[in-house]
């Protein structure tokens, strides 16, 4: 396969990848204000990653985040999720009980601040590595796609 | 009162339009064979519907069908279809019968209770009194942020959101211990590769 065919291509993918990237996260951070949160990040974020994947082969984006990444990534924001419940167990409240995470007076916001970033820090975890997890289950089974392929 | 007017008839024809691209483009997924345009076609149906959700002020069921819908399902049956023939196999003639039958029945059954349908945005409808109503009374008092969506699903049904990410989870579990976790056939017919 002529290297250069897909020049334009991989010009254009190497520019908008960091930027997907960046607004996975400005999603992710920026959710108790606009629209999305973790589940919406943690797609674009895999995306970012899976376009690398299609662009540049699926055997450079296995190098770049390993499999054994992505699924410790998806078990991490799971059990990340699961354990803030448990963090407010300890705290004296229910499980997921946000208020009860930190002390603060009658009114504050701070535990339900904490509590959401943990939590949709969890669902981006989740999200993003069982996603890129799928998507190896898939590509890793095609050694090299070929442009007749299409 | 008469730019309300004009503003309803362009969000009515905004609708029209929207909802007549949907149906053209569900009739040619189910009209072609060629796997790779259906795949391609299901990514525009994602992005339509995403517009018109839009339409309906629902931004953040919007950004997710944007996002997973056009984004990542995309991606994912892309990845499929390489593992399969590229195009569907012909059909014997009415064999789509009985699934037609099935789809115009369910479809007169959901535009007769269609009619019983509260209108769009009616501030008395079961959806935005209640429980709806509650949390956007209360939501900002109680988080101190204003995304009452993020509120509902972070916090207020956050036991909720927790299941779900462990359905996400598991799915991702399920597909890998099903297809193999990738790397190592793709390992495999690497070195195979390298040797010829």
């Amino acid at each position: 396969m002529n290297p250069d065919h897909h020049v334009i291509l991989r010009v254009v993918a190497k520019t908008l990848i960091p930027l997907i990237t960046l607004y996975a996260f400005y999603v992710q951070f920026h959710g108790d204000y606009s629209p999305g949160g973790g589940f919406q990040a943690g797609v674009i974020f895999a995306v970012g990653i899976i376009l690398y994947a299609l662009i540049f082969g699926v055997s450079s984006a296995l190098r770049l985040v390993p499999p054994t990444f992505t699924r410790g990534l998806a078990a991490a924001g799971v059990l990340l999720y699961a354990g803030v419940g448990i963090w407010a167990l300890f705290g004296g409240g229910n499980y997921l009980e946000y208020g009860a995470l930190v002390d603060e007076p009658e009114g504050g916001h701070h535990g339900q601040h904490i509590g959401i970033i943990l939590i949709e820090l969890g669902v981006l975890f989740g999200v993003a590595g069982s996603m890129l997890t799928i998507f190896y289950a898939f590509a890793g089974r095609v050694a090299e796609i070929s442009d007749e392929d299409w | 009162m008469e730019t309300v007017a004009v503003s309803d008839m362009g969000l009515a024809l905004a609708n029209i339009i929207l909802l007549t691209i949907l149906f053209v483009v569900g009739i040619a997924i189910a009209r072609l064979r060629s796997l790779f345009a259906i795949v391609m076609l299901s990514g525009v149906y994602s992005l339509v519907s995403a517009t018109w959700f839009v339409m309906l002020d629902a931004v953040d069921v919007a950004f997710t069908e944007a996002a997973v819908g056009a984004g990542l399902s995309t991606a994912l049956l892309l990845g499929g279809m390489l593992l399969t023939s590229r195009t569907a196999k012909a059909e014997k003639p009415f064999a789509r019968l009985a699934p037609f039958i099935v789809v115009l029945v369910t479809g007169a059954i959901l535009i007769y209770a269609s009619v019983d349908l509260p209108a769009l945005g009616d501030p008395d409808s079961p959806v935005n009194t209640g429980v709806g109503r509650e949390y956007l009374e209360r939501h900002y008092g109680e988080m101190g942020f204003p995304n009452v969506v993020t509120s509902i699903l972070a916090s207020y049904r956050g036991f909720d959101t927790l299941g779900e990410t462990a359905v996400v989870f598991t799915a991702g579990l399920a597909v890998a211990l099903l297809l193999g976790f990738g790397e190592r056939s793709l390992a495999e017919s690497i070195r195979k590769g390298g040797r010829k």
